[in-house]
């Protein structure tokens, strides 16, 4: 059982659709009860940073901090990852969970912002045994759109270039993020949400 | 230098009464098929992204047919946008819960412009696209400018509105819209190529992605709408239904002429 963590920003039916595609059950909730005893936790996100704060002023946020504590496996999608950082200069009075360095910057460049489409990422040296990304090539395309990147810090285990280079998804232990949609990824974007339920299932049989 | 992202094929299905159909300058409808299928083919041939069109909801005043919505999202995993007939909060909210991962609004943005911002702040601009239907000024060519004197058309193409195609792009950006989706009504169902001169003013004129429609009849015009349209992504309907091109040999040809495209995919 995932349970998807809703914050009333964006909408959920995409990620439990895929979850249901490769025939895991999904759970919505905003209760910190629930998501404290969570098998798995997702937190999918689009829109603005400060949507965010809600996490913090419904307990949410400390419950996953607990859950993370514990060994939960949790993965953050777009937004979701960059709320693993510190912070976000879009809403800088809201603090992320802080478990990457650096805050989430506005892209410096001269091209479109939003970055919309599919982009290609690549692994870091971080990322070689990268769980998340087993049997997803270097190069794979996978599906963005945000105004906002993360920093390549540690942690990130895989990059991608828009202008200059950002970080694509994170891994340490149990905590996951992407910022690209995997549910919206093709057969590579299910692959890497079937990579997070295996890991699940293996932590609860261990 | 290369940017790393791609440029887009958009499938479009136009429904109307569940049904996939095909028009020729948004008239003489013909039966394509089922939008569920047609979706899942289309995904897994190579398209980037899925748009259907409810193309009769706003002249029949009716609301989008939530359940051919729901059923084509199910087994859909790339980037699906649903439009026609979006006219309030409610009715997108319904949408992504049955499955959209973006609205396209059209009429309902003219009518009422704030309902851009409604949307894009409970869904983010990411989730709203604006459908600008525009036709040539009688006589209109490019100007000194590069601007192409376009008016803006409702309701599938039935109302002229007045309004100046690229000035109406750059207030939807402005109120929030996070992507324009422009068909050319005089390119529309001719195959005869898209209308590149309007897709580049478009394009020009705001910073959010631009995706051209209308005209779409060969591989060649698409390496015109991505190079002289500067076009984000290019979207076309019956040249994929009735198989006249595979999307895969269609990218394969654009990589070719050094256009970035998702392939393998």
């Amino acid at each position: 059982m995932i349970t998807l963590i809703d914050y009333k920003a964006g909408n959920l039916t995409s990620v439990r659709k895929a979850f249901a595609y490769l025939g895991v059950e999904s759970e919505v909730t905003d209760d910190p009860e629930r998501v404290r005893d969570a098998q798995a936790l997702v937190l999918p996100g689009v829109g603005h940073f400060c949507t965010t704060e809600r996490l913090a002023t419904s307990g949410v946020r400390d419950a996953v901090r607990e859950a993370i504590g514990r060994g939960t496996p949790f993965l953050g999608i777009c937004v979701g990852m960059q709320w693993q950082f510190a912070g976000s200069t879009e809403s800088p009075e809201t603090a992320g969970l802080g478990l990457f360095e650096g805050a989430c910057e506005r892209f410096q460049t001269s091209l479109k912002v939003p970055h919309v489409g599919w982009n290609q990422i690549g692994r870091t040296q971080e990322g070689a045994e990268s769980r998340l990304l087993e049997g997803v090539p270097d190069e794979s395309f996978v599906y963005f759109t945000h105004s906002y990147r993360a920093p390549v810090v540690a942690g990130v285990a895989a990059v991608t270039s828009y202008g200059e280079t950002f970080a694509a998804c994170v891994e340490r232990e149990n905590v996951f993020g992407t910022q690209f949609h995997p549910e919206k990824s093709g057969d590579m974007g299910l692959r890497m949400l079937k990579n997070f339920c295996d890991y699940a299932a293996e932590r609860r049989a261990r | 230098m290369s940017t790393g992202i791609t440029k887009r094929i958009i499938a479009c299905l136009d429904v109307t009464k569940g049904r996939v159909v095909k028009g020729v300058q948004f008239v003489d409808l013909i039966d394509a098929g089922d939008p569920a299928e047609l979706a899942h083919l289309h995904a897994t041939s190579g398209a980037d992204e899925i748009v259907l069109l409810d193309i009769t909801a706003t002249s029949d005043a009716r609301p989008i047919l939530i359940d051919v919505v729901r059923r084509t999202a199910r087994q859909l995993f790339v980037p699906f946008t649903v439009g026609g007939g979006v006219r309030t909060l409610e009715d997108a909210a319904a949408l992504f819960d049955a499955g959209a991962d973006k609205i396209s609004i059209n009429s309902a943005a003219i009518k009422a412009p704030e309902i851009i911002t409604e949307i894009a702040e409970r869904f983010g601009s990411q989730a709203v696209i604006i459908a600008i239907d525009a036709k040539r000024k009688t006589g209109a060519e490019v100007t000194a400018e590069g601007t192409v004197p376009a008016e803006v058309y409702l309701a599938g193409g039935r109302t002229a509105t007045g309004r100046d195609a690229v000035e109406w792009a750059r207030e939807a950006e402005n109120r929030g819209a996070g992507e324009i989706l422009l068909t050319s009504m005089d390119c529309d169902g001719t195959r005869a190529g898209f209308d590149c001169p309007l897709t580049a003013a478009v394009a020009r004129a705001v910073n959010i992605p631009v995706i051209a429609s209308g005209g779409a009849g060969t591989g060649e015009h698409f390496v015109d709408v991505f190079k002289a349209g500067c076009a984000d992504a290019a979207l076309a309907a019956s040249i994929f239904h009735f198989g006249i091109h595979d999307v895969r040999e269609l990218k394969a040809g654009l990589q070719r002429a050094g256009i970035p495209v998702r392939l393998p995919c």
